[in-house]
């Protein structure tokens, strides 16, 4: 049961990498890395219960709050072109598109 | 099949998915000329290089690898990136041969090096048979932690951790300031261009 959610994870890991490499936009990307990041968690997970170490769990969840900072940093540059607090201090930087 | 030995083939066989996942990811870094692909790729690669720590037991450095792979450092290069140009200068550059030969040696070199080493798991392990059994016996008496890795870290090795977090607070403070002044350039400069900023912009 387990193994095979483990395999399917893998599998959803593949495609989420292709989106990466292919992705046209820039959002196609950052999509992809926040599924890598889901993914990442559902495995520590799914191998903390393969080998009988259910507490993994716990770890799974600090990775998913890093991700979720992570993401939010990424749209926040993405959107402003700056990571400074003042975005209209800042010229805008080329399109959106990257 | 035993539960134990499936356990074991699934361990491998996400052990290997998971690194050809970043053979491939690497060579994708390479390839891709768009920065911010770039940096997200690297953030991807982080979190997988994370899992397989993971895997391997190593939760604390999994949970450094995350925070500072896949967070911090996608973070500084994307801040990076906000202050100078979004796509690579596509040069073309000679296949220098030299090179090529003197990473295959050293490749082969640290691989051949790796024969010498026990087996992942050892309990006969040089690290397992000296230094393990005086932590794992005397250390919660001595410190009184449950974790080990955390009493070795913050108690016998305390300066040294110390030393560490010197280092880092010195890299934050440098990059800090390479930021920073160029933020306090701009508002400086930019008070005087206040009025042309609102004119263009309403």
């Amino acid at each position: 049961m387990f193994i095979a959610v483990a395999l399917a994870i893998l599998v959803t890991l593949a495609l989420a990498l292709i989106r990466a490499f292919v992705g046209p936009t820039i959002h196609d990307r950052i999509l992809a890395v926040n599924v890598v990041g889901t993914k990442t968690v559902l495995m520590i997970a799914v191998v903390g219960f393969i080998v009988g170490r259910p507490e993994f769990v716990d770890i799974a969840i600090v990775y998913a709050l890093l991700n979720y900072i992570a993401i939010i940093c990424v749209l926040r540059v993405f959107e402003s072109g700056t990571l400074a607090v003042e975005p209209a201090d800042e010229p805008e930087q080329g399109g959106g598109q990257g | 099949m035993a539960p134990g030995a499936g356990r074991c083939v699934i361990e491998a066989l996400i052990d290997i998915v998971l690194l050809t996942f970043l053979a491939i990811i690497a060579v994708a870094i390479v390839r891709i000329r768009n920065l911010l692909a770039v940096t997200m790729l690297t953030g991807i690669y982080s979190l997988i290089v994370a899992v397989l720590f993971v895997l391997m037991d190593a939760v604390d450095v999994a949970l450094t690898e995350a925070a500072v792979g896949a967070g911090l450092m996608v973070i500084l290069m994307l801040a990076t990136i906000a202050l100078t140009t979004r796509e690579e200068r596509p040069h073309r550059m000679r296949h220098n041969l030299l090179a090529l030969v003197v990473v295959v040696i050293t490749g082969a070199a640290l691989i051949y090096a790796t024969l010498d080493m026990p087996r992942f798991g050892d309990p006969e392990a040089p690290a397992h048979v000296h230094l393990s059994p005086r932590f794992t016996q005397d250390s919660p008496q001595e410190i009184g932690i449950p974790n080990m890795v955390t009493s070795v870290l913050a108690s016998y090795r305390g300066i040294d951790t110390l030393g560490e977090a010197v280092v880092v607070f010195a890299a934050a403070v440098g990059v800090l300031l390479v930021l920073g002044s160029g933020t306090v350039r701009r508002r400086k400069s930019g008070e005087s261009a206040d009025k042309d900023d609102k004119d263009a912009s309403p």
